[in-house]
């Protein structure tokens, strides 16, 4: 019936003088992942903050299963579950207590919440630390239990702001299997993260935001068709190198691009641009200092689609400079 | 690994039982918690204990003087009750700064549960702390020397007089807790709370021995009302005036502070 889990039109908020939010809007199909891609500061969390209900909107709308996060609110959190980014759990009480906290003020019924936990444990694979505090626990044996607590309630929409933000890169790619399961069975997912290799892993969509604003929403192929699948960067010896080894690639077409001494290529073909690029330089006895050849970043991405660095809320044209903050 | 999927995305249910279930499920939370941290629970209580006997052998010459007729542990002790009940509160702010600051208050926020659960549930079971920290008051007080004077059934009145005043400072304490958000600074803040009103109160001494500018403010806040109203009940004589007295702060401070509180915990960020 509800072909959307999520619909944002509009969304708009503000604190004193920083825009958050600046009319966000995006729709979510259930049953897939969406990204939100951006740097710290960008209004990620504030945008998950007001589709969980815990922050009023001063503008726009926002929907979760065709429900209203303002007008009905308490119908909207028995359909939703969140994982923040630091693990919002109980450090003294057992990891078990805790999911069955969670199963009891979501309104299961004992039967129904006691089961369940212990499944979700033995599946994070805590069972062996279940009867133990959680303050015993590593980090990420918290933040997966963070998220187990999210899941309890099986909510057919599920909002994870920065997941992996932390995790060491075992715990990553576990939480991304549970994420892509969790996806399979029908949910609908909402994440956001500043690693747009994780976005391209596991969203079917991206929307990337700067200062509050939605700059692009697409799939992860085409925002990548975009800025090319490899990046190249070489380090020149000093600036005027750098101008003059971008002069000369610049003639076979490959659209360098100078910061300060480095100079980057993007390229969907990146061995053989690599090793053409090398010959020119060489021949004009232009040898790098350095070389790098990676799969683009969030950072790429921000400055294909918006000139600038991702970085965080920096005075910048017209942002006031911050004066309260030393108070 | 396991063949049961993640979730079944099924909304979860309506409440059932209403807001007393989620109560319930939030006081047994923290009542566990407490539970899991004895050395909390110990110098939390011992430290009253100090207060008790320390204030019963120091001023017990000096107070003598201006309480002639009973015994100074015989009017010490009801004031004692209310202090404790009052810096008890202060686990109150200290406890909801801490599920503010680790984020878990935000996840209840999310939940579909009542409102008011996560502070009634937190009162509730600083409430029941209260019954057992008050139980253990009255073994020692009787260890050093303090009686009842008119009866055990007045007694049990007093102290329940003085489980309410508690139950109602916490909710001060929980809006103390809730603006301040971090734990360590919510306790320097509850003290500045708490001291004033139970030394310049008659908790410990009568309000006729305080300077005339300070007798305006000691005779009228609800430590010095509650702690005359347990005294009258503990001690014998006319108990009416104080009691009603003290009820009515009760029921001041709960009419302001519950929806303060309410108001704090749907803004707290």
């Amino acid at each position: 019936m509800v072909s959307s889990a999520i619909e944002v039109s509009g969304l708009t908020k503000r604190f004193r003088s920083v825009l958050a939010l600046d009319r966000v809007d995006f729709t979510v199909p259930a049953g897939t992942v969406f990204g939100l891609l951006g740097p710290n500061g960008a209004g990620k969390t504030t945008a998950i903050r007001v589709l969980t209900t815990l922050l009023r909107p001063d503008a726009g709308t926002a929907r979760i299963l065709g429900i209203d996060v303002v007008q009905d609110a308490a119908a909207v959190r028995r359909h939703i579950g969140m994982a923040g980014q630091y693990a919002a759990v109980d450090e003294h009480l057992t990891g078990r207590e805790n999911l069955r906290l969670m199963g009891r003020l979501a309104q299961l019924p004992r039967w129904e919440f006691r089961p369940r936990a212990d499944a979700l444990l033995e599946r994070f694979g805590l069972a062996q630390a279940a009867s133990r505090p959680v303050r015993t626990y590593s980090g990420g044996m918290r933040r997966r239990l963070d998220v187990a607590a999210a899941l309890v309630a099986r909510p057919p929409v599920l909002f994870f702001d920065e997941p992996t933000t932390g995790l060491d890169l075992i715990s990553r790619g576990e939480l991304w299997a549970v994420i892509r399961e969790l996806v399979t069975d029908g949910t609908t997912v909402l994440l956001t993260t500043q690693y747009l290799e994780e976005a391209d892993r596991l969203a079917g969509r991206i929307a990337v935001i700067d200062r509050g604003r939605v700059i692009a929403d697409d799939t992860p192929a085409a925002l990548k068709a975009r800025l090319g699948s490899t990046v190249i960067e070489f380090g020149m010896a000093d600036e005027q190198a750098a101008v003059r080894a971008a002069e000369l690639l610049a003639q076979r077409g490959t659209a360098p691009e100078r910061d300060g001494s480095r100079v980057r290529l993007t390229s969907n073909d990146g061995s053989a641009v690599l090793i053409d690029a090398m010959h020119d330089l060489d021949s004009a006895r232009l040898r790098p200092t350095g070389v790098q050849v990676r799969e683009p970043s969030l950072d790429d991405v921000f400055l294909l689609l918006t000139g600038h660095h991702a970085e965080e809320e920096t005075a910048v044209g017209d942002s006031q400079p911050v004066a309260m903050g030393a108070a | 690994m396991t063949a049961g999927s993640l979730t079944l995305t099924r909304p979860a249910r309506r409440p059932v039982l209403g807001p007393v279930h989620d109560v319930l499920a939030v006081a047994g939370r923290n009542l566990n918690v407490i539970r899991r941290t004895p050395r909390l629970l110990l110098f939390s209580t011992i430290q009253p204990l100090v207060f008790l006997v320390l204030f019963r052998y120091v001023f017990a010459g000096v107070a003598a003087k201006s309480i002639p007729g009973i015994p100074y542990v015989d009017f010490l002790m009801p004031g004692i009750f209310v202090q404790v009940t009052v810096f008890g509160a202060m686990n109150t702010a200290i406890g909801l700064a801490t599920d503010l600051q680790s984020g878990l208050l935000e996840r209840f926020r999310s939940l579909p549960m009542s409102r008011v659960a996560v502070l009634a549930g937190r009162t509730l079971a600083d409430l029941t702390r209260n019954v057992f920290v008050l139980a253990l008051m009255t073994a020692v007080g009787v260890a050093v020397g303090f009686r009842t004077h008119a009866g055990a059934a007045r007694f049990l009145g007093g102290l329940a007089l003085v489980l309410a005043f508690g139950f109602a400072m916490s909710w001060i304490f929980a809006v103390v807790g809730l603006a301040i958000g971090d734990p360590e600074t919510a306790q320097a803040a509850g003290f500045l709370v708490m001291a004033p009103l139970v030394f310049a109160s008659s908790a410990f001494i009568p309000v006729a021995t305080m300077p005339g500018w300070l007798q305006a403010f000691a005779a009228h806040q609800p430590v010095s009302y509650t702690a005359s109203a347990v005294r009258a009940l503990v001690l014998g004589g006319p108990t009416a005036t104080y009691i009603w007295q003290s009820l009515a702060w009760f029921a001041g401070i709960i009419t302001v502070f519950a929806p303060l509180g309410a108001w704090r915990y749907y803004r707290a960020a």
